[in-house]
């Protein structure tokens, strides 16, 4: 009884107190999609959501090709599914050099959304050559040290840092004609040769810089997380920076970049972080980092960092892309057809609780009343889900749903099963209850094992619509456990206290008529009990409907012999069976259910 | 009905009633074998009719409608190509987007854009084509299959680890692969459109079609415990006892987990025409079918076979049948032994110690 109260206040009260929180104080609305409601958020199929057009930005020709177009949709899928945006649907339009991308989101998505999707966030790492503190352009040469250009070009460039080598009149002259502060040239793009130097700003518009050759490319970053920069004394600190780790050869690299450009002179010590070919952060070399890991530090807020992060996980696209329309669709299921198919299943539900309570007579009412709990709470989880990481419900998901009804209703009648088996070997209900109960609950939580194992590999393993089916799956499979355990168990050892269900009432569901009429059984002390006559109607009634009358049966009951295999006790039953029986014809015969 | 229904379940409890599944497995390994090769025939002559999901398609936007309801469009399709299911859906305030599988010759597509003008009313202008690229590219369905294939193995080793017998979760996993071979057959048959739906019912099916095995075979592992330690009946025989006790179990699991999908299925697809849902529900309805009756008829006997081969339980099965001829050479109790062949299972009785002692409760 405690358990139930306990069950109700953990699994009802507390997500609905928490939903209701939610709602009041993180409204969902127009202006704020990811706020809570006690609608669970629907995804694009069943509720639409946003279209984006993203044209292609080719910065050479020939760049935009069909190879390319399908590497951009897969990173650009994975990003959006690892920003927990579930199931877009991404998909190419027009083929060749006119194609274009078209993401369709659910909801309304936010700025830092549509960064994810178009911006193709190549990052690299360059020696910073010159650094000027003055964004903006030089009508003559600034104060800036910076080595002669008429000087002869050497042929071969000593090392990534060699300034006289890669800051040509050229570029020396790109650089003098940079000005930072016009937003316009702070917009990025893609980054430059990588075998050349490079001009560009800092994202701030603060300064800007020459930078020398590529000296790591980003595809060497193997894993990329936001969270607080983390202080020397150990604590916590309020910067939201990017922390980087390479791959082997990364790590080599870097290594060998911070060792070189260790204790020379500024501005040249500093290495630059080059995404998207801006400059986030140019910091100084102070030691060698020989372990692959970086982290970068740049004007960050959690969510910039985070979406970063989740760019640089996937690698970048091979090309920018610009948004050539952004529009509200409409869900592509028939709203109407939807209804239709849900009111069907409906009736379906329906059918499932006539059926359990034809089956079970009253305690099918425990099955309804257990599955109605579990429809509760994991239309709350759902809900309370959508909020907290931006869940939604798709048809997928839907489905998953439906097919839960049976796997949780199984839970049931296993346990109830087991119950009865219990009780057609003599035990009264309380012991049944209580020894079905150990029984029913290894099967059940193999079985659910499986069923948690396969919706947790899905997750991690697949993408798009089948993770959302593996998280419904999880989620059911959790709740339907929790269900059994916390509501159905202690609700079925209160109802076995009740006189109705205890004594077996014809109704029950549990009558000791109903379930041991088959024979005589052994009481103990020498009695016998149950009806003889009753079987043999039952029996005929059930040969005649059964499917298939195989039946074994075991011909006549020992007669001579066999002293040293049966106990009295089952002799005698069998005698008396034998009576009973006399004159019924020998094939579907009767045998005596024996003693344990 | 209802009375002879629990009466039937007692009558297989006791073993007083007892279909004899594993001892005509013979039988039940022909006739799926048989639907298998059906299946697969059906599978490499026809193939899947794969939809627009997986192959791209032809999109079709109409502009500038004063209507934006969906069912025009839809007929309007249908009028042309009467198989079609298109999407549609609304874009912006004004336009429609219709989305069918290619048209690949350019009569059909002019086709199918006067028939949107004349149902929306505007001028055949209005309505621009695009070819459009697969959703669900050859990227998803390789990251899908890897998962499931690991799905399957970590289930096995689960299963293999959870029954201490690697032979009943290989005859598990045997049943499943039937399960969708069979599925999948029935669905290419049908000749519907394979949707992301479709794939989705699919991993259901090996989901509950596992799920299911797992139960029943729970039931062969407690009879058959102690199997070995008795010489009363063979394995096999315990495991057709175990079989027949569920027997209950899984019809009324199979009743309720199909009821719903049923509904969707038949009320839902072909009375009130909701052919969205139909890909999905009929995925599911075959494969919980046929997952429900594989339990019964091709995991267990399977799993006997198997089983059988394991030397300690051959050698036991072969004991169990010699001192059964000896004894009926004899002429002595063949009855008795039979009798425990086919009944309930005798259990030796034990010490319970403080177990047999009434529990106290509710401190």
């Amino acid at each position: 009884m405690r358990t139930l109260v306990l069950t109700a206040i953990l699994l009802i009260v507390v997500p609905f107190a928490a939903l209701f929180v939610g709602t009041t104080l993180d409204p969902r609305s127009e202006t704020n999609p990811r706020g809570a409601g006690f609608a669970p958020g629907l995804a694009l199929d069943l509720e639409g959501g946003t279209q984006l057009i993203l044209t292609p930005v080719p910065e050479a020709a020939g760049q935009v090709t069909s190879t390319t177009i399908s590497q951009a949709i897969e990173v650009i899928r994975q990003r959006v599914d690892a920003s927990g945006v579930s199931e877009a649907e991404i998909t190419s339009q027009g083929t060749g050099a006119s194609a274009k991308i078209v993401v369709a989101l659910p909801g309304s998505p936010d700025e830092e959304t549509l960064r994810l999707v178009r911006t193709p966030a190549q990052m690299e790492f360059r020696p910073v050559l010159v650094q000027s503190f003055d964004p903006t352009a030089a009508p003559e040469p600034t104060a800036t040290p910076s080595p002669s250009p008429t000087a002869e070009q050497p042929a071969e460039p000593t090392s990534p840092s060699d300034a006289a080598y890669y800051i040509t009149p050229e570029v020396q002259a790109a650089f003098d004609r940079l000005d930072c502060v016009d937003p316009a040239n702070r917009a990025g793009g893609l980054n430059g040769p990588a075998e050349a130097a490079f001009v560009t700003c800092d994202q701030n518009g603060f300064s800007k810089f020459i930078l020398g050759p590529v000296e790591i490319e980003g595809r060497h970053i193997t894993s990329a997380t936001s969270g607080l920069e983390s202080l020397q004394g150990g604590g916590v600190g309020t910067e939201w920076i990017v922390s980087l780790k390479f791959d082997g050869e990364g790590t080599g690299l870097f290594a060998d970049t911070t060792e070189r450009l260790l204790g020379r002179t500024p501005p040249t010590d500093q290495f630059a972080v080059v995404l998207d070919g801006l400059v986030i952060t140019a910091p100084q070399v102070e030691a060698i980092i020989p372990n692959g890991e970086a982290r970068i530090s740049g004007s960050f807020t959690r969510d910039s960092a985070a979406t970063l992060a989740n760019q640089l996980n996937f690698g970048s696209l091979p090309v920018s892309f610009q948004v050539e329309s952004e529009q509200q669709i409409s869900a592509t299921l028939g709203s109407e057809q939807l209804q239709r198919g849900l009111f069907a299943g409906l009736i379906g539900l329906v059918l499932v609780f006539v059926y359990s309570l034809f089956q079970y007579r009253t305690l099918g009412a425990l099955t309804i009343g257990s599955l109605v709990v579990a429809g509760a709470i994991t239309y709350l989880a759902i809900a309370l889900l959508s909020w907290l990481m931006g869940y939604r419900l798709s048809l997928a998901g839907v489905a998953g749903l439906i097919v839960a009804i049976g796997f949780t209703a199984d839970s049931f009648i296993v346990y109830f099963e087991r119950i009865r088996d219990e009780l057609r070997d003599g035990r009264n209900l309380a012991g049944a209850v209580d020894r079905g109960w150990t029984r029913a609950r290894r099967t059940i939580l193999a079985a659910k094992g499986v069923n948690l194992v396969s919706a947790v590999i899905l997750y991690y393993l697949a993408v798009g619509g089948v993770q959302g089916f593996a998280f419904t799956l999880g989620l059911t499979t959790v709740i339907d456990v929790a269900v059994v355990f916390w509501f159905t168990h202690p609700l079925m050892e209160v109802i076995s206290k009740v006189s109705f269900f205890r004594d077996g009432h014809r109704w029950s569901g549990l009558s000791p008529e109903r379930l041991r009429a088959s024979g005589v059984r052994y009481v103990g002390a020498g009695r016998f009990a149950g009806p003889t006559i009753a079987p043999e109607t039952g029996a005929a009634e059930a040969a005649a409907t059964a499917p298939e009358p195989a039946v074994v049966g075991v011909g006549a009951p020992p007669g001579g012999g066999g002293e040293g295999h049966l106990t009295i006790a089952e002799r005698r039953a069998a005698a008396r069976g034998q009576a009973a029986e006399a004159g019924a014809q020998d094939g579907a015969a009767d045998e005596n259910e024996e003693n344990r | 009905m209802a009375l002879n229904f629990a009466q039937w379940g007692n009558d297989l409890y006791t073993g007083r009633r007892s279909y004899q599944i594993v001892a005509h497995r013979s039988r039940w390994f022909t006739a799926v074998g048989a639907l298998a090769i059906i299946a697969l025939a059906i599978l490499l002559s026809r193939g899947f009719n794969l939809g627009i999901d997986f192959r791209g398609g032809s999109e079709f936007t109409v502009s500038g409608v004063q209507d934006t309801s969906q069912g025009p469009a839809i007929t309007a399709v249908q009028s042309i190509s009467p198989d079609e299911v298109p999407r549609v859906s609304v874009v912006g305030q004004n336009a429609i987007r219709v989305q069918t599988s290619e048209f690949t010759n350019t009569e059909d597509v002019q086709r199918v854009r006067d028939a949107l003008a004349g149902a929306y009313g505007v001028d055949p202008g209005e309505v621009t084509t695009a070819f459009i690229g697969p959703t669900w590219g050859a990227g998803v369905s390789q990251r899908a299959l890897w998962g499931t294939v690991v799905f399957v193995l970590v289930v096995a080793v689960f299963m293999a680890l959870y029954f201490r017998a690697w032979r009943m979760s290989l005859a598990a996993i045997i049943a499943m692969l039937g399960d969708i071979l069979i599925a999948a057959g029935v669905y290419a048959a049908v000749g519907w459109e394979v949707t992301p739906s479709t794939i989705i019912g699919f991993l259901t099916i090996l989901g509950y079609s596992l799920y299911d095995k797992v139960v029943v075979f729970d039931k062969v592992r407690e009879n058959t415990a102690g199997v070995l330690d008795q010489s009363r009946s063979t394995y096999a025989e315990r495991a057709n006892l175990a079989v027949n006790q569920t027997l209950v179990r899984s019809v009324n699991t199979g009743v309720v987990a199909i009821l719903p999908v049923a509904g969707i299925l038949f009320v839902g697809a072909f009375l009130l025409g909701a052919g969205t849902l139909r890909d999905i529900s009929l995925s599911l309805f075959v494969g919980i079918a046929a997952g429900t009756a594989s339990s019964i008829f091709l995991a267990t006997p399977l799993e006997v076979s198997l089983r059988e081969r394991e030397p300690r339980i051959a050698k036991h099965t072969a004991k169990v049948i010699a001192s059964r001829q000896a004894a009926a050479a004899s002429g002595e109790d063949v009855a008795v032994h039979a009798t425990a062949a086919a009944g309930s299972q005798l259990m030796p009785g034990q010490h319970r110690g403080q177990q047999a002692q009434p529990r106290r409760k509710g401190r």
